[in-house]
Parts: structure tokens; C-alpha cells; sequence
């Protein structure tokens, strides 16, 4: 494929070096016929030569004007106006030319007069083709599938029209009206698509208006040039090769002519109305302003205010106002050139005049209450109109519109600002979508946050004695819980231990842990009896605990010294026991309130100390509700027995096999490796 | 899920809990006792009868209240707590800070007794 740029160029040479051939050939012919001489070259040659001129010189606008796509309107007539002004110029200079020289014996010769005559033909086909090719681009403008048909089949009659001029076969008379009929049918019903003329603005419409009138007496003066020229020549030689016999050329000029009245004549028509349609297409950027301005960061304000503007302009509103309801900050008022003391006049006339629905946030209708301004005394405004504006189903506000005249808003009117107040009602109803997931994208990020402090909050390593190892477990749900485990050694013989359950979760949970995290360890280390951790424990937590939150939790003190395990429940799940003499595990349901729950010195009366002997092989688990409670899919819990079920199974294992059991067993049960709440456990086995 | 019903007898009202209380539906029956409270009831009984579950916060509820009752003297009496529920309160202790009774009888009785 060659590239257009050097199609245009080849062409261009192509039709030079055509008409050059052209006006050679012409001349000898002409030359010969007056000298009454058979001619040196075939007489066909200048048609022949013509038509290729013709040729070449339609695929050079092809390229040049059709392929162009950053052409507008009035740049196409543009073109067409200054090749216009090219070509006429050209002709005057040779015009001048040849009145400068007088009457001298060159004028007056023939071959002189046929030279300057094919000048200007070429010139005027240029023309011609050049307004050809633009015309075209204007009709086919918005095109259809039978528009292209058309005008395939026009552009082939007027090939067949130029083989035709060319080979001067002598068809009968009436076939050559029946084409010439066709063509002139064609010509009127292409020249009927004018969708162009529709999209100029008035600026645009009268430019074109000009540029139309210069073709026109470009055309006049070839007209006028080009016939007198060959009257001229026709009168000396009949060898000539009249304009006037050349069919093609006369369709052509008949397609420029047609089509430039056509369109002169319709932009004349348009021009009083080229107002309206501006104004449908500022309203149609008025809506994708209210439609956009929710996505350049711009706030529900901004949307009233391009409500508010495109409103006015749209309708020709003398002043307008935009009530907004607001839960949070009263009702909020944007005005345009009405102040607000009037607007609450116009208000307060309305109420007090009990019209219902009117200017009410509840009103769902678009009302016209122009009748009940006329009893406002001192009103300026002789028309309203009012306008819901609807988020999720529910009026959030009101726009009103008001003239001075009296019947100032129509239906035409009423529609295109309804069906912006409904656009800006969706605009908002999104942007409040946004902010709600923006919200909730940022309740995520806490999550995730408080996820991360609650991992960081249980030890990475626990303490072990000489004759007890310990291992723990802990998997978190999604949603952030609040369980915790610790251990702390008090002394060289003695070791503390906490197992915890924060209730609530998310970071009101992970904020509780990390509180109770710091009590067990500034508390551990003071060697208390497990009754008097849990009271200072609980005073201490009264004063972070909000009214409903509590802590629940079991305290324990190894002493390997003694081989006793003192320990204190504070509403924390039972103690899981394994006692390696009897073989039998029992769980210790002592006496015991959560911590947070009484928030007197009372408390003491709610806890108490217990005491227990250990031996080599005894176990303890301590777990959370988390594990008690998991569900399988039948919904049934998996409670107390089928933990003291797993242990059993698994008594003479270490801690870390024990625990590894239960977990299994646990997952075993609910049947998913999904959680719905926080699995912690702590195993002790004594040795 | 949880539905909360609520149903007046002799002066008392009566706040019958059926289904779950987990940390969601805590919310609805912490606003119906918090509205049963405004109404000015002196005796407040729930009916746990047909309660299936109580977690961490639905407790909370119940603990969140007891000092502004006994600040206003109006008791606060829950009976007939299934098994399961009924050790969910023990295990937390509340069993000792809350009036439990087994049967409706038993818990206006209790109830009439306190509000003198």
C-alpha cells in the first residue's frame, strides 16, 4: 500500500503531466484542423488526456480533503473557498496578463486564445472537484447504509458519463436523457441530506453563509470565463473541444451548483433556530457535569451548586433557590440572585396559605405554583416552579425556579430541570455509596490493625519448671477476639500463668487485652495470692472497662517447691484436670465472677482461692469459650465431654502432643478448617 | 437472630427472649430494657424459656443494668433458663450478681419480695 501522502503527490504529478499532454495535443489538433492538415497526434488523444486529467485529479482531493478527519464544516468550505480564490486568481492574473499585452497579434490567435481557455478549464474542474469532494464529505456525514448505496451508484453514473464523453460512441438520444435523468434525480435526493447544517452554531452558520456566497460567484466567473472562451475558439475551429459537449464536466458543475443553493438556502432557514440547539447541547454538558462531579473529588455541595447553575441557565430562570434537609446541620440553603429573607418569604406565603406538598420535603411531584405567587403582595416573581430531589426514595430537598413573567416555565422546560434534579439526586445517592465504602474499607484496615497488636500481644516463648513443660495454641477467627495467654516467672520456684477472654471483639477487644496484658505483668511479679490478683486486677479494670464490657480470666501460681497449684477463676471457663493417680479428669467449676462485672470493693466476696496438689503426669488444659463452643455442621457444640474425651485419648504424650491432639480432634468435629471464633488453649503437663 | 416480645402481668413486665443473643442482636434487647425502664416499671422479669444462646455481650446487657436497678429499686428477675444458658451465667459468676429463678411463679414472687 502506498502511503496517501504519496498517493496525493503521484497524483497531483499525474494530472500535470496530464494536462500538459492536453493542452499539446489540443493545440496541434487545433493547429492542424486550421491549417486544413491531418493531424500529427490521434484526435482522440486531448479527451482521452481530459479525462485522465479529470482522474488523477479527483483521487488528489480523495486523499487530501477525504481522509482528512480533523476537517469541521466550515473547515471544508474553507477548502473549497480557497482553492476557489486559487483558481480565480490564477485566471485574473492571466487575464490581466493578456490585457496587458494589448491587441496584439498573439491575443487574437487562436492557439493562444485555446491555451489561455484550457487554463481556466483546468482551473474550474479543479474547482469543481475540490467542492465535489467536500460536498461529499458533507452528505455522507451521519450516513446509512442506503445513503452509501446512493451515492455509489452517483459517483458510477458519472464514471459512465466520462468513459462515455471520451470514447464518443453514438448511443441514441434517449439513453443518454434517461442517464442524464438519473443523475439529476440523484444530485436532488443526495443534496436532501443537510444533518451538517444542524450541528453549526450560529457563528459557525453565518461564516459558512459567506464562504457559500464566494463559491457562488467563483463559479459565476468560471461560468462566465470559461464559455466565452470557448464561443470564442468554437467560431474559428470546429475541431474544438467544447465545455459544453463534455457531459461529465456539466453534471459536475450541475452537483455544485444544486447542492451549494441547497445548503446556502438551508443554513439560512436554520439560522433562527441555531439558538435552540445549542442550548440542547449545553444542557447535554450540563448533565455529564452533574453526572461527573462526583468523581473529581468533589463533595454533595458542589453537585447542588452545578444543579443549581445548569438549572437557571437551562430554563432562563430569573432567581432559583436549593433547600437541602439535613439531618445533622438544619436545612441548608443555596440561592441564586434571590436572597434568603425572600425566599422565606415566598416560603412562609406558600405555608401559610396551606398549598400541601409544595415546597415540603416531602413532596414527590413536580408542581407549578406560579397561580399562588399572584397573592403574595411585593413579590417580584410571577412564576415557580418546584422540584423534588430524590436519594434512595426519599426527598432530601427542593429546587424552585422563578420568573418574572407570568406563565414563564413550559412543559419543555419542566422536563429537561426534572430530569436533572433526578440526575443530581443520583449523583449524590453515589457519592454517599462512596463514602460508605470508603468507611467500611477503612473499618478493614483497623481490623486488620487490631488483628496485628492482638498477635503481638501473646508471648513468643513460656516459661517452663523443672517439673512441668507448657505449650499453647491460639488461632483467631477474622474477626479480631479478645484471648489471651501468658506466663511470668515470680520467683525460682514459683510461676504465673493467665489464660483470658476479653468479651466483645475488633479493637475495643485487642485495646482490653493489651490492658489485662499489663496488669499480669505488673502484678504477677508482686508474688500475690491469686485471690488478691483478681481484686487488684478488677479495681484496676473497672476504671478501663466501659459499662458492659467484662474480662474473664483464670489465674494460676505454680510452686514447684511445694507441688501446689494455686489458682483463682474469675468467670473464666473451667479448668480441665487430668489426675495421672486416679486416671480421671474432672473440670474445676469453682466459685468466681468475671472481672469488670462488680465494680465495688464487694468483689472480693465474688472470688476466691483455690488449691490443688500436682504429681508427675497430671495434666491441665486451659482453653477458651471459643473451643466449648465451636459448632459442627449439624450445629451441635463440641462442649465439655469431647474435650475431656480427646485428653483422655491422649494422657501419656507431652504437652505439645496433647495439645496437637485436641486441636486436631477440634477441626475433626467442625469439619472445616473455617473458624467462626478465636481457638486458644494452654496445656500443662507436669512431670 | 433473636425476637423479643414483650407482655405485661400484674405490674410487671414481662421481656420473653426467643432465639440467639450474640454480639449483634445484644443491641435489641439492651434498647427493650432500656425502654422498659423508661416506661417506669418497677418489676422486670425475662423469660429465658425459649432462649438458645447467650454470648459475652448479650451478658453484658444484663451486668450493664444491675446497678441502675438497684440505684432505681426495681428488680430484675430472668427465669427459666435452659440448662446450657443457665451455665454460661454460672461459669461467668453472674448466677451470684443476677436473680435466677426456674419458673414465672417463682421469679414474681421473687420479684414482689424485692420491690417492697
Amino acid at each position: 500500500m502506498l502511503k496517501s501522502k504519496a498517493i496525493i503527490r503521484l497524483a497531483f504529478l499525474g494530472s500535470i503531466i496530464a494536462w500538459l499532454i492536453l493542452v499539446f495535443s489540443d493545440i496541434m489538433v487545433l493547429f492542424s484542423d486550421m491549417k486544413g492538415l491531418p493531424p500529427g497526434v490521434p484526435v482522440w488523444l486531448p479527451r482521452v488526456m481530459l479525462d485522465l486529467f479529470i482522474i488523477c485529479l479527483f483521487y488528489y482531493y480523495k486523499y487530501r480533503v477525504e481522509r482528512d478527519e480533523g476537517l469541521n464544516f466550515t473547515d471544508l468550505l474553507w477548502k473549497v473557498f480557497a482553492t476557489g480564490l486559487i483558481a480565480t486568481v490564477v485566471s485574473l492574473v492571466f487575464r490581466l496578463g493578456s490585457s496587458l499585452l494589448g491587441t496584439t497579434k498573439l491575443v487574437s490567435n487562436i492557439l493562444f486564445t485555446d491555451f489561455i481557455y484550457q487554463i481556466n478549464l483546468a482551473l474550474f474542474i479543479s474547482f469543481l472537484l475540490a467542492a465535489y469532494t467536500s460536498w461529499k464529505r458533507l452528505i455522507l456525514y451521519q450516513k446509512s447504509k442506503w445513503l452509501i448505496r446512493t451515492w455509489i451508484i452517483f459517483e458510477f453514473c458519472l464514471f459512465i458519463v466520462l468513459i462515455y464523453d471520451s470514447l464518443q460512441i453514438s448511443i441514441p438520444e434517449t439513453a443518454t436523457t434517461l442517464i442524464l435523468v438519473v443523475i439529476g434525480l440523484l444530485v436532488i435526493v443526495l443534496s436532501a441530506n443537510m444533518r451538517w447544517v444542524a450541528y453549526l452554531n450560529f457563528k459557525q452558520k453565518w461564516t459558512c453563509l459567506l464562504l457559500l456566497l464566494l463559491t457562488f460567484f467563483y463559479l459565476g466567473y468560471f461560468i462566465y470565463t470559461v464559455s466565452r472562451l470557448s464561443e470564442s475558439i468554437s467560431t474559428e475551429s470546429p475541431a474544438f473541444l467544447d465545455f459544453n459537449s463534455h457531459i461529465f464536466n456539466l453534471c459536475l458543475l450541475v452537483f455544485v451548483v444544486v447542492y451549494s443553493n441547497f445548503s446556502f438556502l438551508v443554513i439560512l432557514f436554520n439560522l433562527p433556530t441555531s439558538s435552540v440547539f445549542e442550548q440542547k447541547l449545553e444542557e447535554v454538558i450540563n448533565f455529564q457535569r452533574i453526572s461527573q462531579s462526583i468523581q473529581t473529588e468533589q463533595n454533595e455541595e458542589s453537585v447542588y451548586n452545578i444543579l443549581l447553575e445548569s438549572s437557571v441557565s437551562s430554563v432562563f430562570a430569573d432567581a432559583a433557590w436549593l433547600e437541602i434537609q439535613s439531618a445533622n446541620d438544619g436545612n441548608k440553603l443555596f440561592t441564586y440572585k434571590i436572597t434568603e429573607r425572600e425566599s422565606k418569604d415566598i416560603r412562609d406565603h406558600l405555608k401559610s396559605h396551606n398549598i400541601k406538598g409544595a415546597l415540603e420535603q416531602s413532596s414527590d411531584r413536580t408542581r407549578n405554583l406560579s397561580k399562588h405567587l399572584a397573592s403574595l403582595k411585593g413579590a417580584r416573581f410571577r412564576s415557580l416552579l418546584s422540584f423534588p430531589i430524590t436519594v434512595k426514595g426519599e426527598t432530601i430537598g427542593t429546587l424552585a425556579l422563578l420568573k418574572e413573567l407570568p406563565e414563564g416555565f413550559n412543559k419543555e422546560m419542566t422536563r429537561i430541570v426534572s430530569a436533572f434534579a433526578n440526575q443530581a439526586g443520583i449523583s449524590i445517592e453515589n457519592f454517599r455509596l462512596m463514602e460508605e465504602a470508603f468507611q467500611t474499607e477503612r473499618y478493614k484496615e483497623e481490623l486488620k490493625i487490631a488483628k496485628t497488636v492482638q498477635k503481638s500481644l501473646l508471648p513468643t516463648s513460656l516459661e517452663a519448671g523443672p517439673d512441668f513443660e507448657i505449650s499453647a495454641f491460639a488461632e483467631s477467627a477474622d474477626e479480631v477476639g479478645g484471648d489471651y495467654y501468658d506466663t511470668l516467672r515470680i520467683n525460682d520456684h514459683q510461676v504465673a500463668l493467665i489464660i483470658a477472654d476479653v468479651s466483645g471483639k475488633g479493637t475495643t477487644a485487642a485495646f482490653h487485652m493489651s490492658q489485662m496484658k499489663g496488669i499480669f505483668h505488673s502484678l504477677a511479679q508482686q508474688e500475690l495470692d491469686p485471690k488478691e490478683f483478681m481484686e487488684r486486677a478488677n479495681r484496676a479494670l473497672v476504671f478501663c472497662l466501659e459499662r458492659g464490657s467484662f474480662i474473664s480470666a483464670t489465674y494460676f501460681v505454680v510452686d514447684s517447691k511445694t507441688k501446689t497449684i494455686r489458682y483463682s477463676r474469675a468467670g473464666h471457663c473451667p479448668v480441665l484436670y487430668f489426675k495421672a493417680s486416679a486416671g480421671s479428669t474432672e473440670f474445676l467449676k469453682d466459685k468466681g465472677t468475671a472481672l469488670g462485672m462488680v465494680r465495688s470493693r464487694d468483689y472480693c466476696k465474688f472470688v476466691e482461692t483455690n488449691e490443688i496438689l500436682y504429681a508427675p503426669g497430671d495434666i491441665m488444659v486451659l482453653y477458651t469459650d471459643g473451643i466449648t463452643e465451636a459448632k459442627n455442621q449439624k450445629g451441635e457444640e463440641f462442649d465439655y465431654p469431647r474435650l475431656e474425651a480427646a485428653l483422655k485419648e491422649v494422657t501419656e504424650k507431652s504437652s505439645q502432643e496433647i495439645e496437637k491432639h485436641i486441636i486436631q480432634r477440634l477441626y475433626e468435629f467442625s469439619g472445616s478448617s473455617e473458624i467462626n471464633d478465636d481457638y486458644t488453649s494452654m496445656t500443662i503437663k507436669f512431670k | 437472630m433473636v425476637h423479643i416480645k414483650r407482655l405485661q402481668e400484674d405490674g410487671a413486665d414481662i421481656i420473653s427472649v426467643i432465639g440467639e443473643i450474640d454480639a449483634s442482636s445484644s443491641i435489641e434487647l439492651d434498647l427493650t430494657i432500656a425502654k422498659s425502664l423508661g416506661e417506669g416499671f418497677r418489676k422486670i422479669l425475662v423469660d429465658c424459656s425459649a432462649l438458645e444462646y447467650i454470648s459475652s455481650a448479650g451478658l453484658g446487657v444484663f451486668m450493664s443494668y444491675i446497678e441502675e436497678m438497684k440505684d432505681k429499686n426495681v428488680p430484675l428477675v430472668l427465669f427459666g433458663m435452659k440448662e446450657k444458658v443457665a451455665n454460661t451465667f454460672s461459669i461467668l459468676g453472674l448466677a451470684d450478681l443476677l436473680c435466677i429463678r426456674n419458673t414465672k411463679q417463682e421469679a414474681k414472687k421473687l420479684a414482689d419480695e424485692l420491690s417492697v
